[in-house]
C-alpha cells in the first residue's frame, strides 16, 4: 500500500484531518486517565476487610438515661443475643467498620511518653472477639479469660494496665520489621508494657481508603465494651441475617426496654454504602468514557462519510484505471489509521501530562505505563471500527457512477 | 437578513438530518455534563455566609507537647482545649466570640408519645446565633448571664418545633433530654449553612443541630459530645473534657468587624499563646492561625476532591464535543460550497457568509442548549439521588439555567467560527466553473 497518495490527499484538507487527530488525542488522553482512575477506585472497593462480612450484623443502643450498671446490662443483652436461633457467635465491639466512627490509638516501643509513635485502629473486643470477625490468626493465640478487662475500669483509671494485644500483620511488619513480633512489648495502652499475644493476617481499618499510612494499621484489645459506647456484633448464617438481626432487636427490647437503636445493619450493607461514592464514580467515569467514544466514533464517522463524497470523482478513476474495492476500502482505513495513530501518539503525551497535574493536586500515583498501549489500542480499534461503513460505502461506489457526476 | 438567516439555517438543518441531530445531541451532551458538575461544585464551594465570611475567624493554638511528632510552623491541633477556649471566652477581646462542640442526646418526645432519640445537639455559648445569623421564627438564644449559670434552657429547630409541637410557639414548654427537662426559649427558622462551617468535624455537609444549648450547661448535665477529639496524653476516659485535659475537642470562632480588629486580635492570640508557655502550659513555640471562613473551608479541603475532578471530567468531554461539532460543521460547510458560490457571485460580501454561518451555528446551540438544561436537569435528579452526604443539597437555581443555555449558545459559536470562516473563504469564480 502506498502512502504517498494518502499523505497528498491529506495535506489539501489540513482543517478536517487536524480536528480528527485532536478529537483522538483528546480522547486518548482522557480515556487513559479515567480507566486508571476506574482501577483505581474498584482496587478501594474491593480491598478485603479480613473478617466475614457476608454473615454479620451489627446492632447499636444507646440508654436514655444514666445506666447504673451498664456492664450488667451488656452481659444481660449477650446472654440474650447468644440465645437468638441461628446466632452462632456474639461480641461486643467499640466500633463497627464502615460504621462512621473512628478511634485510634498510638504505640510505641519505649516507656517514654514523647518517643515518637505509630498510630493504629484501636478496637475493643470482648470474648469471643476473633470467631465473631471470623479473623484469620496466622500467629500467636487469642486472648485468654483472664487477660479481658471492663472497659468503664480500665478507661476511667490512667494507671491501669492491659496485659495483651493482637495487632494485624500490616503492623506487625511496621513495629517489628523482620522479628517475631510474638511476645514483644508495646507501651501507649494505660501505663506499662502490652504484649503482643497474636497476630492476624487482616484487619481493616473502621474508616479505610484513605492515603495515610496509618489507614493499614490495626489492633485488638481485650477491652470489653459496655453497651453504650459499643455495638454488638452477630455472627450467623448469611441466610439468617435478616431473621437474626430482627430476633435480636427484639432481644434488646426485652432485656433494656427502651433504649434508642442507633444503628442496626448487616455488614456487606454497611461496606455497600461506605464505598457507594467510589461506585458512583466508577459508573461515572465508565459513562464518561463511552460517551466520549461514541462522540468520537460519530465524529469520525461523519467526517469520512464528507470525505468519501468529496472524493466521489478520484474513486471513479482509480476505478475505472482498475482499482479493486478491496483497494478502495484500504484506502480509508489506512487514511484513519494514520490520523488515529498520530492522535494516540499525542493523546499519549497529553495524558502523561494530565496525568502530572492529577497527581499534583489529587495525591494521585503517576499513571502506569501499561495503560497507554490499552488506550492506543482501544482508540485504535475505535477509529477502524468507525471509518468501516464510509469506507465500504466509498468501495461500493461503481466507476461510472463517479464518472457521470 | 437575520431572519432570512434563521430561515436558511432551518432549511440546511433539514436537508442533512442526520448529521443536525448528531451535532446537537453532542452539544447538548456536553453542556449537560459540564453543567451538572458545575452545579454541584457551585452548591459546594458557596460562601456560607457571604455578608461576615470575611468577619469570622477560626481560631488555633497549638496546646501539644514538644514530643507528639513535632515540626516546626507546623499545622497546630484542629481544635482548642476547653482550657484555652474558656480563658480566650473570658477574656473576650473580640466583637463576639463562641465556643462549642456538637453533640447528640437522648430526646424523649412527651407529647407525641414517640420512641425516644437520639437528637442532634450543639453545645455553644451565647453569641452562636448572632454570631452566625441564626433566624428566629419565636424568642431569640439564651446571654451570657445563661452561660455562666448553666441555664437549663434551650433553643430548637424549625423542623424538631414541627415534629413534636406542630409548629406552634413552643416557648416555655419543657423539653425533656435524657434524664433532665429544659426549657425551650426559642425556634429557629429552617436554617442550614452549606457547608457546616462552622464546625466540619461532624462531616463538612452535616446537618445542622436540632437542640441548641448552652457549653456549661452540657458539660454540667454530661450531654455527650460528638465530633473530634485529640489527646496527646494518657487521660482517664470520663475525664477526656475537663477543665485540664490534654484534649483538643472544642471549636472557637471570634467575629472581628475591621481588619485592624482583626489583626489587633492576632497579637492578642500570640500574646495569649507566649503566655501560657511562660506558665508552663505550653511547651511549642508560639503558632497561631486566625482563618476567615473561606480561608479555612479553604485550608480543610472541603470541597470533596471528587468534585473538582468531575468538574474538569466534564470540561475535557465539552472539549471533545467542541471539536466533534467543529468538523461537522466544516464537512456541512464545504459541502455546501456550490450555494456559498452562487451566494457570492450574486453579490454578497465574505462577512455575509460568515454571519450567516454563525447565525446557523448559533441556533443549533440555542436548540442544543435547551436540550442540555433537560439532560441537565435529569443529571441533577441522578446527583441527588447518589449517597454522598451533599447529594439532597445540589439543586439548579436561575443563575445556573441562564449558565447553561449561555455555554452552549457560547460553546457552539466558537465552535461555529472556524467552519464560518471557512465558508467566507470559497472562491465564487471556482465553484461556479465545477458545478
Amino acid at each position: 500500500m502506498d502512502l504517498l497518495p494518502i499523505l497528498a490527499t491529506l495535506k489539501r484538507h489540513k482543517t478536517a484531518a487536524g480536528l480528527i487527530v485532536l478529537q483522538v488525542g483528546l480522547t486518548c488522553a482522557i480515556v487513559c486517565n479515567a480507566l486508571f482512575l476506574i482501577m483505581q477506585r474498584l482496587d478501594r472497593i474491593d480491598e478485603p476487610s479480613g473478617m466475614a462480612d457476608q454473615e454479620l450484623v451489627a446492632i447499636s443502643t444507646t440508654g436514655v438515661g444514666p445506666s447504673q450498671n451498664p456492664e450488667a446490662q451488656t452481659r444481660e443483652d449477650l446472654q440474650a443475643l447468644r440465645a437468638v436461633p441461628g446466632v452462632q457467635h456474639v461480641s461486643v465491639i467499640n466500633q463497627v467498620p464502615y460504621g462512621g466512627q473512628l478511634s485510634m490509638s498510638s504505640l510505641r516501643l519505649v516507656q517514654d511518653e514523647n518517643a515518637p509513635g505509630v498510630s493504629a485502629a484501636a478496637y475493643n473486643g470482648s470474648e469471643q472477639w476473633l470467631q465473631t470477625l471470623g479473623l484469620k490468626l496466622v500467629a500467636g493465640r487469642d486472648f485468654e479469660a483472664g487477660e479481658y478487662v471492663d472497659d468503664g475500669a480500665f478507661s476511667a483509671d490512667p494507671d491501669s494496665k492491659l496485659a495483651a494485644l493482637v495487632i494485624n500483620r500490616a503492623l506487625a511488619e511496621r513495629l517489628f520489621p523482620g522479628l517475631d513480633p510474638i511476645g514483644q512489648q508495646v507501651y501507649g495502652l494505660g501505663s506499662g508494657p502490652t504484649r503482643i499475644v497474636g497476630v492476624v493476617e487482616r484487619l481493616i481499618s473502621p474508616h479505610p481508603g484513605g492515603n495515610e499510612e496509618m489507614n493499614r494499621y490495626s489492633m485488638v484489645m481485650p477491652v470489653r465494651q459496655s453497651f453504650r459506647g459499643g455495638a454488638y456484633l452477630l455472627r450467623c448464617a448469611a441466610a439468617d441475617r435478616d431473621r437474626v438481626l430482627k430476633a435480636g432487636i427484639a432481644a434488646l427490647d426485652k432485656t433494656g426496654p427502651g433504649r434508642i437503636l442507633r444503628e442496626q445493619k448487616t455488614l456487606s450493607e454497611l461496606r455497600a454504602a461506605y464505598y457507594a461514592t467510589d461506585r458512583n464514580m466508577v459508573l461515572l467515569l465508565v459513562g464518561v468514557c463511552l460517551a466520549l467514544m461514541v462522540v468520537t466514533a460519530f465524529g469520525i464517522v461523519g467526517l469520512a462519510s464528507f470525505w468519501v463524497q468529496q472524493r466521489t470523482r478520484m474513486i471513479g478513476t482509480r476505478r475505472a484505471l482498475g482499482a479493486t474495492r478491496g483497494q478502495i476500502l484500504r484506502y480509508f482505513q489506512a487514511e484513519n489509521f494514520l490520523l488515529s495513530g498520530l492522535g494516540i501518539v499525542l493523546g499519549m503525551a497529553a495524558a502523561y501530562g494530565i496525568s502530572l497535574l492529577l497527581m499534583q493536586n489529587y495525591e494521585m500515583p503517576r499513571l502506569p505505563w501499561s495503560y497507554l498501549p490499552v488506550g492506543a489500542l482501544v482508540l485504535c480499534a475505535l477509529g477502524q471500527l468507525a471509518v468501516l461503513a464510509p469506507a465500504r460505502r466509498a468501495a461500493a461506489l461503481p466507476p461510472v457512477a463517479a464518472l457521470r457526476s | 437578513m437575520l431572519g432570512h438567516y434563521f430561515e436558511l439555517a432551518l432549511r440546511s438543518f433539514k436537508s442533512s438530518r442526520g448529521l443536525t441531530i448528531l451535532m446537537l445531541l453532542t452539544i447538548a451532551i456536553g453542556v449537560a455534563a459540564c453543567m451538572t458538575t458545575l452545579t454541584v461544585y457551585y452548591v459546594l464551594s458557596r460562601d456560607p455566609i457571604p455578608a461576615k465570611s470575611h468577619q469570622l475567624y477560626n481560631i488555633q493554638l497549638d496546646a501539644q507537647r514538644l514530643g507528639n511528632g513535632f515540626q516546626p510552623g507546623g499545622e497546630p491541633t484542629f481544635q482548642l482545649t476547653r482550657f484555652d477556649a474558656e480563658a480566650l471566652l473570658r477574656e473576650a477581646r473580640a466583637d463576639k466570640q463562641v465556643m462549642m462542640t456538637g453533640g447528640g442526646v437522648a430526646l424523649t418526645p412527651e407529647q407525641s408519645g414517640e420512641r425516644p432519640f437520639t437528637a442532634r445537639a450543639r453545645y455553644a455559648s451565647a453569641d452562636f446565633f448572632a454570631m452566625f445569623e441564626a433566624p428566629f421564627l419565636y424568642g431569640g438564644g439564651w446571654s451570657k448571664a445563661d452561660d455562666d449559670s448553666e441555664a437549663r434552657v434551650v433553643v430548637i429547630s424549625r423542623e424538631l418545633n414541627e415534629r413534636l409541637f406542630g409548629g406552634i410557639d413552643s416557648r416555655g414548654k419543657m423539653l425533656r433530654l435524657r434524664d433532665k427537662e429544659l426549657r425551650i426559649i426559642g425556634v429557629l427558622d429552617r436554617w442550614h449553612p452549606v457547608p457546616h462551617f462552622f464546625d466540619i468535624s461532624l462531616g463538612s455537609y452535616a446537618r445542622t443541630a436540632e437542640v441548641f444549648l448552652p457549653f456549661s450547661t452540657a458539660i454540667t448535665l454530661k450531654f455527650s459530645s460528638w465530633g473530634n477529639f485529640n489527646c496527646w496524653a494518657s487521660v482517664a476516659a470520663p475525664e477526656v473534657r475537663g477543665l485540664s485535659a490534654p484534649c483538643a475537642w472544642v471549636q472557637y470562632w471570634a467575629q472581628l468587624n475591621t481588619p485592624a480588629k482583626a489583626s489587633a486580635y492576632l497579637d492578642y492570640l500570640k500574646q495569649y499563646s507566649d503566655q501560657q508557655r511562660s506558665a508552663g502550659r505550653f511547651e511549642r513555640p508560639t503558632n497561631v492561625r486566625m482563618r476567615s471562613v473561606m480561608e479555612w473551608l479553604k485550608v480543610q479541603q472541603v470541597l470533596p476532591s471528587d468534585v473538582s475532578l468531575q468538574l474538569w471530567l466534564a470540561f475535557g468531554f465539552l472539549a471533545v464535543c467542541l471539536t466533534n461539532t467543529v468538523g461537522l460543521q466544516l464537512a456541512k460547510a464545504l459541502r455546501r460550497s456550490g450555494e456559498i458560490g452562487v451566494r457570492r457571485a450574486l453579490g454578497a460580501p465574505k462577512r455575509e457568509i460568515f454571519v450567516q454561518f454563525l447565525v446557523e451555528a448559533g441556533s443549533l446551540g440555542l436548540v442544543g442548549g435547551l436540550l442540555g438544561l433537560a439532560l441537565t436537569g435529569l443529571g441533577i435528579w441522578a446527583v441527588r439521588q447518589g449517597s454522598s452526604d451533599y447529594a439532597k443539597l445540589v439543586q439548579m437555581d436561575v443563575a445556573m439555567l441562564a449558565t447553561t443555555l449561555g455555554l452552549a449558545l457560547l460553546a457552539s459559536l466558537f465552535a461555529g467560527l472556524l467552519p464560518a470562516w471557512r465558508a467566507a473563504q470559497v472562491q465564487p469564480a471556482l465553484q461556479l466553473k465545477t458545478q
